[in-house]
């Protein structure tokens, strides 16, 4: 049997009824769904830095947000030169105009350039101080300066002209140019040292693949020339059975390879590096001095990390000890089996910027993160090898952890890595700056 | 559903079970029919996840270039078929086919993220 026909009173209240649960629906639907982005007025963000890291976070803030966040990146040089491919400038095979890219890029992004230098930061009215034109504010501030050298331990390297008599050429540009006019200078028969600090350091296979391009530049220009490395740690810290190979094979003869070596000084005079137990004699020094992040991340506390580098969330790169800074690349305190890398830079630079961009559009930050690793090492002109690796957020613990069974490393140099090498450096100078 | 139970007994009680089913029915239909539309209009939006074909593309850019587009010996990827992209990752990762990077790295992703960031690269524009 069906229901009497309801009296006018009647429908009057189903109707009712139908639109109370109707919108209840349209509630609950909304409430489920995904909600539309709310942007903060016009979001500023400062990038100190644009090398692997600080380029890249700014294009991909300003490509992520579809422009709507306003990025000013500040940055001492006029072009950016870059540090992977420089020990092939140091070799002779590449030019410093062949890893050289203007940015020009960036601006195209609608970043603004600001050729200075931060001086200091003001955490509570979220700006920051330059050493030459007006301050900038922020509603959040990313530090990307790489590393500083630390000279405390190295007492006659202290002087602006003790550096540039042994360059460290850490830092791609004048330092590389001056090492590689020092090694072309140096009368076949004599003696190329390099020196390398205990690890933390940048770029963990570069001095060995720096052996390698000397020792390529010299069994093909100056046979009679032989090369020290004086390493103060106790092994090859990256890609050992690469360079080990390259050493016994390819430059049998050419490298004297010296294990826990720590430097003491160095004598200008005699030429001479002065270790703990012996004493080296070199017409060419290349000491690269330990290093802990630049002086812009060091302020307000931020190297918690042995005074040295910076402590940061891994889900957003933001500073620990400061609320709005975040520090990318070689100035961060790395997760284990995280190597202070250009690539790493521009990965981690990536996570920042969809973290930045979710916070300011009142989004959830991605909660899992995941990034890669992929690392290249020439032996010579055209030979190289990599190391790879995974690297996934645990939120348990916290940190990035490398993703079971991923990554791996070569154990013998190919030309198609080679090729391979190349084509990574173009691809990720564009995916920084173009 | 002791509430949906109360509530449907209410409104059979006050309109009848005829009616009752038919403002259940239509509620229930105007509540999936809004959940689509807003999950298929925002679908970029604010839960964890909606990004992460383009997350993890930004990963694989480094090598094989802003969303895809290579400059280099690394292939593009933006604008090919996702099915072909997530075979050829399985492939490296199970080593039926030879590679010199990828096969370490795919072993690093799950089958959701590879899904995910094929996906991301089919929807690119072809370079």
């Amino acid at each position: 049997m069906s229901a009497p026909r309801p009296g006018t009173s009647e429908r009057v209240r189903w109707r009712r009824e139908f639109l109370r649960i109707a919108g209840a629906s349209l509630a609950a639907a909304a409430v489920g769904s995904h909600s539309r982005a709310s942007w903060a007025a016009s979001p500023r963000v400062v990038v100190v830095g644009a090398g692997y890291g600080g380029a890249t976070a700014a294009k991909y803030i300003r490509k992520w947000s579809g422009g709507k966040i306003d990025v000013t990146v500040v940055e001492r040089e006029a072009a950016f030169v870059s540090c992977p491919v420089s020990n092939l400038v140091i070799g002779g095979s590449r030019t410093l105009a062949d890893i050289t890219v203007p940015f020009d890029g960036l601006v195209q992004w609608g970043a603004r350039i600001v050729h200075d230098e931060a001086v200091d930061i003001d955490p509570v009215a979220r700006s920051i101080k330059l050493r030459r034109g007006d301050g900038l504010s922020y509603d959040r501030l990313i530090l990307s300066p790489g590393v500083d050298f630390i000279y405390d331990d190295i007492p006659s390297l202290r002087t602006a002209e003790a550096q540039a008599r042994a360059p460290h050429a850490w830092k791609a540009g004048p330092q590389t140019v001056l090492l590689r006019a020092q090694l072309e200078a140096m009368a076949d028969g004599g003696v190329f040292a390099i020196h390398i600090p205990k690890a933390p350091f940048r770029c963990p296979p570069a001095p060995y693949e720096r052996a390698c391009q000397v020792a390529h530049y010299f069994s093909t220009h100056k046979k009679k020339s032989r090369i020290i490395v004086l390493d103060s740690n106790e092994e090859i810290q990256s890609k050992k059975a690469l360079f080990a190979n390259a050493w016994e094979s390819l430059y049998k003869g050419y490298i004297d390879y010296r294990p826990n070596s720590a430097l003491v000084d160095v004598d200008f005079a005699t030429r001479t590096l002065q270790l703990d137990f012996e004493n080296v004699k070199a017409d060419v020094i290349n000491v690269i001095p330990p290093q802990r992040a630049g002086a812009i991340a060091r302020r307000l506390g931020m190297a918690n990390a042995n005074d040295r580098f910076c402590q940061v969330d891994f889900l957003t790169y933001e500073s620990t000890a400061q609320r709005g800074i975040h520090v990318l690349g070689d100035a961060i305190q790395v997760a284990p089996l995280m190597p202070k890398s250009g690539h790493m830079a521009n990965q981690q630079a990536k996570v920042c910027a969809a973290a930045i961009v979710a916070l300011l559009s009142g989004e959830v930050v991605n909660p899992t993160p995941i990034m890669a690793n992929a690392c290249y090492s020439y032996i010579d002109d055209k030979q190289a090898g990599h190391v790879t690796s995974v690297h996934a957020y645990d939120s348990a613990q916290k940190t990035m952890i490398v993703a079971p069974g991923s990554g791996g490393v070569s154990q013998t140099a190919t030309e198609s890595d080679g090729v391979f090498a190349d084509a990574w450096a173009h691809n990720i100078w564009a995916d920084m700056l173009l | 559903m002791n509430l949906g139970n109360g509530l449907a007994m209410d409104l059979a009680m006050k309109f009848g079970k005829r009616r009752a089913i038919a403002i259940v029915a239509l509620s229930l239909s105007i509540w999936t029919a809004f959940t689509l539309w807003t999950a298929l209009t925002f679908a970029a939006g604010a839960t964890p996840g909606a990004n992460a074909g383009r997350d993890i593309a930004a990963n694989c850019a480094a090598c094989h270039g802003t969303d895809g587009r290579s400059r280099g010996a690394m292939p593009s990827l933006a604008g090919r078929d996702p099915r072909v992209i997530v075979q050829s990752i399985a492939d490296f990762r199970d080593g039926r086919r030879a590679s010199t990077v990828m096969g370490q790295l795919a072993k690093g992703y799950t089958d959701d993220q590879i899904e995910s960031v094929a996906a991301y690269f089919g929807a690119q524009a072809k370079p």
